[in-house]
């Protein structure tokens, strides 16, 4: 008989591992915190504003560290945008809050501190799903949403190249 | 059976000859019970008795012939009315008269060809049987004995392993590596994955064997697939230059051998699916088709001489001078 007895299960030569690879920094880093909400205008055209600052080391990413202020009509543009144009199933946002939006209200509606810290939470859950994402970091809408001043709703979209 | 008065009937029942020698296998039926089988070899006589035993003693039973057929069929559960059979072998044991007491006839399939393996799957099912009939005017009666077909195969003389280099650009290469492309059903499969470049944040990595069994031809090809195995390697974030290994150990799941375009009605086949998973529940994925083959057992004296002969035939002798001779020395 000349089959073994026993099935092959000896290792594969893997190549030996760079010590700088082993314990360097990671290549994965990518943090987005959305905070410090902000109450801008005045009477009845008042709106919030959150700070959304990203730090990371992908190098897809222009700049390493950014600092944007952003409200939520421009996540709402940033899922549309996303949704149109790359293929991923778009995370959903925190809800609109319309019932908020009328008047006599008990509480401060749209400006409920409670209510601000649920949407802050959910915005910042909705931007660091996306982000991370291989196929959404493709998009130029991303970038322009995380890293320039202000949103050019008039801009070519399109995919990033470098 | 009579609806006037006391008609006589009858109880049929098979016996094999080497019911006390012969093996039995563990077969899935189609409710999912486990039931065991005799199990036989491509080539086996299958050999035995009919027992014929009246319900009635003294009243005589009429009847149009008796005989006993060797059926080797596929039938597809979308249509089960039409089954396929490409083994069909019958044996005339009595010529239309009387019975006047129980009787026993003798049959002989001598070297049946039984060239596919028995097979349960979701959408077709591959069964071979005994049928005896005793054909009467009104009503016939029939008994069946199903029996399980294993096919082996010897060590393939090519067996390249699959190395590839994936990814996707600037957020993640892998390189991965099988030591094998076809595995018998205990086999272990050996191998690594190495990270090249990690830019996505990964929680953990699993191998799945998927069986996907194809049934149906040119426009109404049906595919169903199912996923026979998950099977973690990795739990934790890798990074550059970390290689995993890969060890699976294939006899504790239920899989059966790659079956190629069986009579030209199903296949099923198998593939193994490297899976990652990053920290949003996103799904990283590679599929690779293995084949996977039937290993005969190692022979024991214990052995009938039946079983010991086919197994001789397809040990892991892979050059084919030796195993003739083998064959020759048996067959004398």
């Amino acid at each position: 008989m000349s089959e073994p007895a026993v099935a092959d299960t000896r290792r594969l030569n893997s190549k030996p591992q760079d010590l700088t690879d082993a314990y360097g920094p990671p290549s994965n880093f990518l943090e987005i915190d959305v905070y410090d909400p902000q109450i801008v205008g005045v009477g009845r055209n008042r709106y919030t504003t959150y700070e959304v600052r990203m730090k990371t080391n992908l190098p897809i990413f222009k700049l390493k560290d950014s600092c944007v202020r952003r409200r939520y009509s421009d996540f709402e543009w940033l899922k549309n945008e996303l949704e149109r144009d790359s293929k991923i199933v778009v995370p959903p946002l925190p809800g609109k809050a319309l019932k908020r939006q009328l008047p006599f209200r008990g509480d401060e509606g749209l400006f409920e501190e409670s209510f601000l810290e649920e949407r802050r939470a959910g915005l910042e859950q909705f931007i660091n799903r996306i982000a991370g994402h291989p196929l959404a970091q493709n998009e130029r809408c991303l970038h322009m949403f995380l890293q320039e001043e202000s949103i050019d709703r008039n801009y070519i979209p399109g995919k990033v190249r470098h | 059976m009579s609806f006037f008065g006391f008609g006589q009937s009858a109880d049929i029942d098979i016996v094999l000859n080497d019911a006390e020698t012969r093996k039995k296998a563990e077969h899935k039926s189609e409710d999912g019970r486990k039931d065991k089988y005799f199990l036989f070899f491509d080539g086996e006589t299958v050999s035995g008795k009919l027992n014929v035993t009246l319900k009635y003693p003294g009243k005589r039973l009429e009847h149009n012939g008796i005989k006993i057929e060797f059926i080797g069929q596929i039938e597809l559960y979308y249509d089960r009315g039409n089954h396929h059979e490409f083994v069909s072998l019958v044996k005339d044991l009595a010529r239309p008269g009387e019975l006047t007491q129980s009787q026993t006839y003798d049959f002989e399939f001598t070297h049946v060809e039984k060239p596919y393996e028995s097979y349960t799957g979701q959408n077709v099912k591959l069964r071979y049987f005994l049928r005896a009939t005793v054909s009467r005017r009104l009503s016939d009666i029939s008994k069946e004995l199903d029996i399980v077909v294993h096919t082996l195969s010897t060590y393939p003389e090519l067996n390249s392993s699959i190395k590839m280099e994936v990814g996707i650009e600037d957020c993640l290469h892998i390189e991965f590596e099988y030591n094998k492309s076809k595995y018998h059903l205990k086999d272990v499969i050996v191998g690594k994955i190495y990270f090249l470049l990690v830019r996505i944040k990964i929680k953990h990595m699993e191998i799945d064997i998927i069986k996907r069994e194809t049934t149906g031809t040119g426009p109404n090809v049906y595919h169903e697939n199912d996923t026979v195995a998950k099977y973690e390697i990795m739990d934790g974030a890798p990074v550059r230059g970390e290689s995993i290994p890969i060890r699976l150990f294939l006899a504790g799941y239920e899989i059966t051998p790659t079956m190629r375009d069986i009579n030209k009605k199903f296949s099923v086949r198998y593939y193994l699916n490297l899976v990652l998973i990053d920290e949003e529940e996103r799904r990283y994925f590679k599929q690779q088709e293995i084949t996977l083959w039937r290993k005969g057992d190692i022979v024991r004296k214990s052995m009938s001489h039946q079983a010991i002969s086919a197994a001789q035939r397809f040990e892991g002798s892979s050059n084919p001078e030796k195993s003739q001779s083998k064959n020759a020395e048996d067959d004398s």
